[in-house]
This record gives C-alpha cells, sequence and structure tokens, in this order.
C-alpha cells in the first residue's frame, strides 16, 4: 500500500472510496438507529396504553370535575387516532418531555438527569473490573486450550452465566459486609456523609475527588467495590468466553506459526501477533457486555439501594408512576441501542474486511 | 443383541428412510453420552422435572403454602430440612414447588417464542425480497431491545403474575430464533431437493411446513436450551422484584426477595432458593453446550 503512494493516481480513488464508506456506514448507522428507536418508542407507547392506570387522572387528581377531566381527556389528545396519539408521543419525547412523575412531583427528565451518573458509575467501574479481568482471562485459555486454566476459566465463566445477579448481591452482602467488615453496606455514601459532596459531574468518585476530599472519595469507593465487582464478574464471564473463542481463531492461523518459527516467543506471538487482530470484534464485544450491564444493574441497584436508574424505576413501578416507569425505560433502551449499534459501526469501520460489502 | 443392532444403527449406507433417522439418532446419542458435561445438564434437568412432577410426595405431604407463625425463620433440622421462612413455611416444600413455576415459565415461553421465530425467519428466508427486509428489520428493533427492562415495563403494566411474565420474556426473546430460522433457511432453500420439490409442484406452504421448518428444529432447539438458563434468571429477576407469580405462590425469585431483610440472622431463606435457580440455569447451560457441540460440532 505504501509503495503504491508513488503513484497518485492509485492511492486517489481508493482514498476517496474509503471516504466513501465511511460516509455510507455512518448514513446507515443513524438510519437503524432512528429505526430502531421508532420501535423501541412503539413498544413503550404500547405498554402506556396497555396499563389500567388511567392517564388523566394521573394529571387531574381523582377528585377532578367532570368538566376539568373531558379537558384533560382532549389536551392529551386522549380522543385522537392511536397514530396521531403516537405521533405526540414521539414529538413530546424529542424535546425531552417525559411528563411528570407522580411519586417526586418533578419532570422525569429532571430525575432521569440526577439517577443517571450512579448508573453510569456503577457500570463504567464494573466494565473495568470485567475487561482488565476478562481479557487476560481469555487469552489465557486460549493460549492454554484443554489444559487446567482453560478449565478453570471455563468454570468461572459457567458460574457467572448461570448465577442470579440479585442473589450473588445479597450473598456478596452478607459475607463482605456482615460476616467481614471489609466493605461499605448499601446506598452510595454512608448517611454522615449525604450532603457533604458537592455534585458537579454526579459521579460521586469524580466529585470528591475534584473537591480533594479523599475521606469521602474512599467512602464512595467502598460503597461502590461490592456491586461493581458483582456487575463486573457478569461482564468477565462473557468477556473472557468471547476472547477465548477469538483468540482460538487466530491461534490457528499460519501467520502464527510463521511468526513462531522465525524464532518469536510463544507469549509474544499471542500478544504482539495475534491479540491486535482481535482487538475490532474485542471493541464490539465490550460494548454490548457494556449495554447490558446499563440494564443488569437494576437488578443490583435494588439489592444495593443504589440510587440509579434501576432503583428508580423499580421504586416508580410499585408507585404505579407510569411515566417514570416509561421515561427510564425510554433513557435504558436508547443507551443501550446507541452503544450496540455504535460498536456494529466501529466494527465495521476498522475491520477492513467488512468495508468492501 | 447390541452387537448387530449397533453395526445396524451405526451403518454407513442406510437401506431405509428410518434407517437413517434411526442411525442419525444413534450417532447423536452416542456422542451427547460421551460428553460429561452435557450428561450432568441433562441429569440435573431431569432430576428438576422429576422433583417439579413429585413434589407433593417427595415433601410428604407437606404443603407449601401452610403457615405456622409460631415457628417461623426456624433453622434447618431434621422436621424442616430448609429450615422455615418468615410465616412459617417449610422452604424445603416451597423449594420444591418452585420448581413447578420455573418449569411451567420455561415451558410456555419455548411454546410461544419457537414458532413465532420460526415462522417469521422461515418466511423471510424463503420468500425474500420486501418480505425478507420488513420482517428482518421489525427483529432488529426487537433484537435492539433492552431485555429485562422492557420485560419490566410490561410486566408493570399488565401487573404481575406468571402469564404476564411469560409474555413479557417472550416479546424479547423471540428475535434471535428468527435470525437462525432465516439463515438455515437460506442455506437449505438454496438446495437441490427442495428445487425438486418445487419442479414437483408443491406449494409454498407445503415447502415451508414440511421441508423446511423440520430441518430448522435442530438449530432452534439447541439455542433454545441455550437460552432457557437467562430466561430462567431473567423470571427469577422479576420475581425478586415482585412481578413474576403472585404470592404466596412458591416462586424462587420472589424467596430469594422475601429473605432479604434478614439475610445477616436467617441465611437460609434467601440463599436456598437462590442455589436453587443457580443449579437449574446451570443444568440447561450445561446440557445446550453439549446439544451445541452434538449438533454443530463446528463451534465445539
Amino acid at each position: 500500500m505504501r509503495k503504491a503512494g508513488a503513484a497518485g493516481a492509485i492511492v486517489q480513488p481508493q482514498r476517496r472510496h474509503l471516504a466513501a464508506t465511511v460516509v455510507r456506514l455512518t448514513g446507515s448507522f443513524v438510519v437503524s438507529l432512528a429505526v430502531t428507536f421508532v420501535g423501541l418508542t412503539a413498544v413503550t407507547f404500547l405498554i402506556s396504553r396497555l396499563t389500567k392506570i388511567d392517564p388523566v387522572l394521573a394529571v387531574v387528581g381523582d377528585k377532578a370535575t367532570k368538566a376539568a377531566y373531558d379537558n384533560a381527556y382532549h389536551a392529551l389528545g386522549l380522543d385522537q387516532s392511536p397514530l396521531v396519539q403516537y405521533g405526540i408521543y414521539l414529538k413530546r419525547l424529542l424535546i425531552g418531555d417525559f411528563g411528570m412523575s407522580v411519586l417526586t412531583s418533578r419532570p422525569v427528565l429532571t430525575d432521569l438527569v440526577r439517577v443517571f451518573p450512579a448508573t453510569f458509575e456503577l457500570a463504567t467501574i464494573a466494565t473495568v473490573i470485567g475487561v482488565l479481568l476478562g481479557v487476560p482471562a481469555g487469552v489465557l485459555a486460549a493460549a492454554r486450550k484443554g489444559r487446567w486454566q482453560d478449565h478453570v476459566i471455563r468454570v468461572v465463566g459457567l458460574f457467572g452465566y448461570s448465577v442470579p445477579v440479585f442473589w450473588l448481591g445479597l450473598v456478596g452482602l452478607f459475607v463482605f459486609y456482615g460476616k467481614l467488615g471489609w466493605v461499605a453496606g448499601t446506598g452510595r455514601l454512608d448517611v454522615f456523609y449525604d450532603d457533604e459532596v458537592t455534585l458537579r459531574t454526579g459521579v460521586i468518585l469524580i466529585d470528591s475527588a475534584l473537591d480533594g476530599n479523599w475521606e469521602i472519595f474512599a467512602n464512595a469507593f467502598s460503597h461502590l467495590i461490592l456491586p461493581a465487582s458483582i456487575l463486573g464478574y457478569f461482564s468477565l464471564a462473557y468477556v473472557a468466553r468471547m476472547t477465548r473463542s477469538f483468540m482460538i481463531d487466530q491461534l490457528g492461523q499460519e501467520y502464527v506459526t510463521a511468526a513462531r518459527v522465525k524464532g518469536c516467543s510463544f507469549w509474544r506471538a499471542v500478544w504482539r501477533h495475534a491479540f491486535p487482530n482481535i482487538m475490532v470484534p474485542l471493541i464490539t464485544v465490550i460494548g454490548l457486555s457494556y449495554a447490558s450491564l446499563l440494564e443488569g444493574a437494576v437488578l443490583t441497584e435494588t439489592v444495593f439501594a443504589w440510587p440509579g436508574l434501576g432503583l428508580y424505576i423499580t421504586r416508580a413501578l410499585f408507585n404505579s408512576d407510569m411515566n417514570a416507569v416509561l421515561g427510564g425505560t425510554v433513557l435504558v433502551g436508547s443507551v443501550f441501542i446507541a452503544i450496540n449499534q455504535f460498536s456494529d459501526l466501529l466494527y465495521k469501520l476498522f475491520d477492513p474486511r467488512l468495508r468492501t460489502r | 443383541m447390541s452387537v448387530p443392532l449397533a453395526q445396524w444403527l451405526s451403518s454407513e449406507a442406510p437401506t431405509s428412510r428410518r434407517h437413517a433417522i434411526l442411525s442419525n439418532a444413534y450417532r447423536g446419542v452416542r456422542s451427547f453420552l460421551a460428553n460429561p458435561t452435557a450428561l450432568a445438564g441433562l441429569v440435573i434437568v431431569a432430576v428438576l422435572v422429576f422433583l417439579a412432577i413429585f413434589a407433593p410426595l417427595l415433601t410428604m405431604g407437606q404443603s407449601p403454602l401452610d403457615q405456622d407463625l409460631a415457628g417461623r425463620l426456624a433453622a434447618p433440622s431434621a422436621a424442616h430440612w430448609f429450615g422455615t421462612d418468615e410465616l412459617g413455611r417449610d422452604v424445603f416444600a416451597r423449594t420444591l414447588y418452585g420448581a413447578r413455576v420455573t418449569l411451567t415459565i420455561v415451558a410456555l415461553v419455548s411454546i410461544v417464542v419457537a414458532p413465532i421465530g420460526l415462522a417469521v425467519g422461515t418466511i423471510a428466508g424463503y420468500l425474500g425480497g420486501w418480505v425478507d427486509v420488513v420482517l428482518m428489520r421489525i427483529t432488529d428493533i426487537f433484537l435492539a431491545f433492552p431485555r429485562l427492562v422492557l420485560a419490566l415495563a410490561f410486566a408493570a403494566a399488565l401487573g404481575p403474575g406468571i402469564e404476564n411474565a411469560v409474555i413479557a420474556i417472550s416479546l424479547t426473546a423471540w428475535p434471535a430464533y428468527a435470525r437462525i430460522a432465516r439463515s438455515e433457511t437460506m442455506t437449505i432453500a438454496g438446495s437441490d431437493f427442495i428445487q425438486a420439490v418445487v419442479l414437483q409442484g408443491a406449494s409454498t406452504r407445503r415447502i415451508l411446513f414440511r421441508h423446511i421448518v423440520p430441518l430448522c428444529l435442530s438449530s432452534v432447539i439447541v439455542r433454545l436450551t441455550l437460552d432457557m438458563a437467562g430466561i430462567i434468571l431473567t423470571a427469577a429477576g422479576l420475581g425478586f422484584l415482585g412481578l413474576g407469580a403472585k404470592p404466596p405462590t412458591a416462586e424462587w425469585g420472589a424467596m430469594v426477595s422475601s429473605g432479604r431483610d434478614v439475610i445477616l440472622d436467617q441465611w437460609w431463606v434467601a440463599t436456598i432458593p437462590g442455589i436453587a435457580i443457580f443449579i437449574v440455569s446451570l443444568g440447561f447451560n450445561l446440557l445446550g453446550d453439549g446439544l451445541r457441540d452434538v449438533f454443530d460440532p463446528k463451534s465445539a
């Protein structure tokens, strides 16, 4: 490729080809994102119509007069066709109007902005734990395929695929908090510190570090580490399994044998020759696991009373606060979809073999 | 008897249609039995079915619903093998009866999801064109949905109950089967025997249901077994949040939830149903892995 660069005429069309591919891929990314979003909102709209809770009563209260009720009924567009109603719903969503939360008497969007950083913090640290441990574990399992290391890693992964996250959380609390006292209990901070930290980003680890308040940082870390490790374990199981299978594919290729024949050490061949080739599919896998952690956080947050999106949705659920439930669902769903599609795009952009399609 | 029969079954040149089917099954069973982890999975699932069916006998008439407030939160003993919960109900009986709920959910989800996935996938794959584009677009949309959160919202709107949990789970589970069925169909549709049936004048419906669907079944069943663990975990998660079977039905997720508050002192209430969930999903995972190895040696 570099040699051909001398003759500009050859390089030029290839460059244009690359740019065109990027534009085409980005275009199809945006389109499929939009289509999926419309699908998601259609389903949440359907759910909002399935529920037995009267949306009008949520606005006017149950002591409203018949006239006030009818007014609100009309204002909500409930006398129009379902398609028009869906249009109204979509338009409101796009300007960030998720309605009012019955439980907190605040706009749902305000609530979501407030609780999102907690979930973000939890899922991010969990993914970091999952990737830092899962990738080397997967590589090791592939390099030692069929030996005891491979079996141990397989069993660890299988356990992760089979254990209920909420139960593992409870047992973790029981052992590490109740019996051993190694970590702090539920919540994000001890009650004592609750109003001590000035919220800038909403991510307490960052905010307390910005304040230089290391006492709070340590406390927040002690609260975070157990739920993050438990979530991270599920990410580890998935990342390790995928890394192993990608790596086994690569290690069977001739270029690895060629590198070994040329005197390259085994681990050097693994990390310097084979590993770069699995990075691209690995990015997709990490993206997928991150997205699934955002939603897996729902159960973990309930167990650990972690004040994030999951806890917000479940609390709303038990108070028949459908605006909040659906707003939360739309937010989790959108982030989930965006990450999914984005890692798909990255995969296509960085893997030259897929560009030609 | 076994030597001639085994020889007949492993014959390379089948003499009849039944012979071919039987020897194929024989080879599958043999390679399955040679796989110890798959066998372990099969045993676990079989034990689960056994326990669920004979729950009344095994608990010796102990009801999962009978309350005994004087003996609440009793530790495991000879009278109550797994102790009692916060209402004095026998945890052993509740765990066994809980297997029935889990099996019901698993069975219902399979019955709903497999036909929908097969229908969408085979029709899209065989007809192609705009039908394919539209159906696959819809499938992709559902595939991109967050499973648990959507199931949560659905269960919240429809109210708690096993049927609603099944609907909620199925809604997000079918797309994977449509994808598998489509890709299988596209391979099968190009083969000569389908061309031969077309030339004989078979209708599209006949081709789809008599020739294509049976061949897609094995991959769908393998995938279903692999998905079972995920379905059980999602169902237990819904139960844990109070959106599964209605109380006082014994459901494992709800049982874990009821033991939450007392986990520091009465660990058995939450721990034992959790272990039950774990063992059963482990069983399905092992079984699914084994079936995949048998039916699709490439991915092993």
